[in-house]
Order: structure tokens, then C-alpha cells, then sequence
């Protein structure tokens, strides 16, 4: 099955992830039928299988969304999420921040700049559930932490803080930045669960 | 973070995967990698200079995506004259407390305490800035010693390989603070886009003798010519008042922008820090620009750079 893959590119990391996108579809063995496209309004939305919310601040892209008319597009999706950092924070079915207006897609509460300041950020190794090939490399940036997690989410990663990597069903949200390095694992096991 | 350091063990449950210590020797703080990154989520926002609590909620408020805290905004730097430094710590902290965004600080170029004392406060990433008065006419801050990153200002390619060489994790174009005019912006973005374009019309040798040229380090101008952009993002600063002029800025290629007087000295900062974000947001879409642009009052005064005297031309700091 070919894919068309949507970056949401209000603000934030956007072009790290088009590109991780797409080395994890030329690993997987995909041609030029699949492709990554930045999504900037809901017209953007249509035919995509997957979205990606990438980082970058989350009280921004959470006005851009509204301001977009992104918010029920987003809501409404079909397709699979991929939330990473700020993304997580706005696929979260609750925010301890009400300058956030959570997407609701994915049964967790997530607590945004749970580490503290930009001194506080870190890069570490982690294990993730059901990720073979050794520990990825995680990179955190002003990151968020899930606090707690609904019956249906499967946490595929915790760290004494918190949780910090989720799925549920299509979904996928993660604290770290996948994007920055080479390590494509977590988008191509995104992709895989999509049938793509 | 307190908890990850000290490696304890919070609310691990059975059946939980991965509920083993992070130790502190197995976390990394201030890698490159962290600096850059941080840089980069800031890409498409706008960074705002406040001087008070009330206006970085203003800033917060409208979109920004991190402000830059400050004693004085430019344009009032440079009607006070004297010595500019540092920010009162008390004032930096009013702002860490009001807003969630990153929050960032001015230090002088070369004034490795300034820099060391912000990173103490939990500042976000500082600025090196020639808005200041120089602490240093000789050497910049050796940024590579600090956690916490770095922004600097540059006029040219060789100044900006030069700044990224030390440890800066990101670059403004300097452009001409405090002034409203943003002409000198647009000669600072245009060097830096035209010298990368011209590189990829060059060899390894040429490439080299070119980086003795503009005294650069070879590597990093062949990674440019690698890349095609500079190795970090660059933002666009100095002189940018209206929407448009931040949208041009974003079109000549600019990551994203800084804006220093030119919203809270406009007659409407409320509308125009709003507008500016659109404008940055929308860059490609003249109508969204011309109706964020509608009835937002005066831009703030603006000056022209050619009737500046010598000392008042702040681009020439640092070089």
C-alpha cells in the first residue's frame, strides 16, 4: 500500500521530520508513490494516511491550529498520528496547562516542560517495548512527560519522571525527537502499524 | 528533572516496561545536538523582546514562540546612551515566572559572567548581542563551555561561521536594532543567502581559499555548501516593524524573526505582536499578509541608518 504522509508545518521542527519520513519510506522499501507533504490548512488534510505533529512550542501551534481551522480536521482525522514532544502535549486528551487546547486523540495526561528549563534538557538511551535493534537514542527538549495513561494505551517507554513513548491503536506519541538523528525505527514502526 | 537526576525510581508499576534507573551518567546535558535542537523548534516563530511581565503575557499571548527579556527595548537603548549590560536577575525572573514559552537574555559580547549568571537564573538560550555594549572588543563568549544555548548575531557568512565555530547553536542576522528600518536586515540575509548560493558554483580548493577569504573555517563552509543553508537556523533581527517587513524577511530565507521594538513601541502591540505572527505564519500569502496589516495603527518611528553617526551604528560590534 502507497501512503501519503502529512507533517503539520505550522511552527516547529517540520522539515527534520519530512526528511526522517522519508529515509524511513525509502528503507521500508517504498517508491515514489509514497510521499511526505507539509500540511498548513484543511484542504492540506486530504487523502493523507498519516499526520505528524512535530516539536516546537505547544502553546503556538495550539493557536495556529485554531487560527488555521485545523482543530476538528485534526480531531476528525482518520488517518494515523504521529505526535512527538510538542505534538504529544496536543494529542493528549488532558493538559495540565489551559494554554493548550488538547486534540483529544490520544487517553493520556500529559504534563508539558516536565523537566524544567533548557538546561534541564538531555539526550539518553532508552529501551522501547516491542523496538528491536538495541536502545534508541533519545534526544529531550523542554519535554513533556505523560502522567497518566488510559486503559487502552500501550506505554512502550517510562523513565523515573514519567512516561515518555505511547500508542494507541494508529497513534504514536513520544516526549524525545525521533527526527533529530538517523534512527528512522520509530517512524517506520509507525508506518508498519498503518499497513504501509 | 529533579527525580531523573537524583535516579529515582517514581512510580514505576509491574508489568510497566523499562522501569530501571536513568542514572545521571546516563543523561547528557548541553550536547551540541540539545543546543541545535532547541534552536530549531523555534523554526517559523517569532521571538519578542519585553522588558516586563505584562508584556511577555502579551507576547505569550499572541503567539510568540519564545521572548527575549530585557531591561530596555533598542530604540530605548539608544536614546538612554552610556553602558548597556545585562538585565536586572529580579526582572529576568519576573519574566521567567510569567510565561511556559523559552525565555532568553542579552549579554555582551565577550562577557562570559553575564552569560554565566542568566544560565544560573534558567534562561533558555542567550543572546551575545552587539545591542549591548561590548564587554570584549577582542573575543566572543567561548560558547562550547555553557549548558544552555546560543544566539548570535552576524552580518556576513564568514561572521556567522565564525560565531558557530565558538558554539552557536543559532544565528540572527544583526540588521540594525532599534531602528524600525529594515534595510540593513535585508543586506545582512541577502550576504549570508547569496554568499551560500555562490558556493555551489565552487570546488573543494576553491572552497577553501573562499573560507580563507572571509576567515571561516573550512569545514563549516563546506558544510554549508553541502547543506545548501547555514548549519544552524537563522533567524532574521534589527529593524523589523510591520507585518510585511517580517514576511519579506521569511521569503529572503530567513527560519524565523526577532522583533525588538517594533511591537511594543507601535501605537498597538496587542494587534501588531498578533499580526507579526500571522504575517510569519502565512509568509507566502500576500492576502492573509495585507489582512493581518489592516488598521493596526502607527508602526513605531522609524530612523534612517544613514544619518546615524558612527558610534550609534550598533551592526559593527563584534566582528
Amino acid at each position: 500500500m502507497d501512503g501519503k504522509i502529512g507533517v503539520l508545518a505550522l511552527q516547529g521542527n517540520v522539515s527534520e521530520h519530512i526528511g526522517a519520513f522519508e529515509r524511513a519510506l525509502s528503507a521500508m522499501g517504498h517508491g515514489t508513490a509514497s510521499s511526505v507533504f507539509p500540511v498548513r490548512k484543511p484542504a492540506d488534510l486530504d487523502g493523507c494516511s498519516a499526520l505528524a505533529i512535530p516539536g516546537g512550542e505547544s502553546t503556538t501551534i495550539s493557536r495556529l491550529i485554531e487560527k488555521n481551522r485545523l482543530y476538528e480536521p485534526i480531531r476528525t482525522f482518520h488517518g494515523g498520528i504521529f505526535a512527538t514532544c510538542a505534538g504529544m502535549v496536543l494529542v493528549a486528551t488532558r493538559v495540565m496547562d489551559s494554554r493548550v487546547r488538547p486534540l483529544g486523540l490520544i487517553d493520556i495526561a500529559v504534563d508539558r516542560n516536565a523537566f524544567g528549563r533548557q538546561k534541564d534538557s538531555f539526550e539518553t538511551d532508552l529501551v522501547l517495548k516491542g523496538v528491536t535493534g538495541g536502545s534508541f537514542h533519545a534526544v529531550f527538549i523542554r519535554a513533556p512527560v505523560v502522567q497518566t495513561a488510559g486503559a487502552g494505551v500501550t506505554v512502550l517507554s517510562r523513565i523515573p519522571r514519567g512516561i515518555v513513548a505511547v500508542e494507541q491503536g494508529r497513534h504514536m506519541a513520544l516526549s524525545f525527537h525521533p527526527e533529530l538523528g538517523g534512527d528512522t525505527r520509530l517512524h517506520e514502526r509507525f508506518l508498519r502499524n498503518l499497513g504501509l | 528533572m529533579r527525580n531523573v537526576r537524583q535516579g529515582k525510581r517514581v512510580g514505576t508499576k509491574k508489568g510497566i516496561p523499562e522501569g530501571r534507573l536513568l542514572k545521571m551518567e546516563e543523561l547528557r546535558f548541553g550536547t551540541e545536538l540539545i543546543k541545535r535542537g532547541f534552536a530549531s523548534m523555534q523554526k517559523g516563530g517569532v521571538i519578542m523582546d519585553v522588558v516586563n511581565a505584562e508584556q511577555a503575557k502579551i507576547a505569550e499571548e499572541a503567539g510568540a514562540v519564545a521572548v527575549m527579556s530585557l531591561e530596555r527595548v533598542p530604540s530605548d537603548i539608544r536614546k538612554a546612551g552610556g553602558v548597556a549590560r545585562m538585565a536586572d536577575p529580579e526582572k529576568v525572573l519576573e519574566i521567567i515566572d510569567a510565561v511556559s514559552i523559552p525565555v532568553m537574555g542579552k549579554v555582551r559580547i565577550g562577557h562570559f559572567v553575564e552569560a554565566q549568571v542568566l544560565e544560573s537564573l534558567g534562561v533558555d538560550m542567550i543572546d551575545e548581542s552587539e545591542v549591548l555594549t561590548p564587554a570584549d572588543e577582542q573575543y566572543h563568549i567561548d560558547k562550547k563551555k555553557f549548558t544552555i544555548p546560543f544566539v548570535c548575531g552576524a552580518r556576513d557568512l564568514g561572521e556567522a561561521l565564525r560565531r558557530i565555530h565558538e558554539g552557536a547553536a543559532m544565528i540572527r542576522t544583526k540588521g540594525e536594532a532599534g531602528t524600525g528600518n529594515v534595510v540593513e536586515a535585508v543586506r545582512h540575509m541577502r550576504a549570508i543567502m547569496g554568499s551560500i548560493r555562490a558556493l555551489s558554483g565552487m570546488d573543494r580548493q576553491e572552497m577553501t581559499d573562499y573560507a580563507r577569504d572571509i576567515e571561516a573555517p573550512a569545514e563549516l563552509v563546506i558544510e554549508c555548501a553541502e547543506r545548501g543553508r547555514l548549519p544552524v537556523v537563522n533567524f532574521s533581527a534589527g529593524g523589523i516593524a510591520t507585518p510585511s517587513d517580517a514576511a519579506l524577511m521569511m521569503q529572503l530565507g530567513a527560519d524565523g524573526v526577532f522583533v525588538g521594538s517594533g511591537i511594543f513601541k507601535s501605537s498597538n502591540p496587542e494587534r501588531m505582536a498578533k499580526a507579526i505572527v500571522e504575517a510569519v505564519n502565512h509568509f507566502n500569502d500576500p492576502a492573509v499578509i495585507a489582512k493581518a496589516s489592516k488598521g493596526l495603527g502607527d508602526a513605531m518611528p522609524g530612523l534612517d541608518v544613514h544619518k546615524l553617526s558612527p558610534d550609534e551604528v550598533l551592526q559593527h560590534r563584534g566582528r
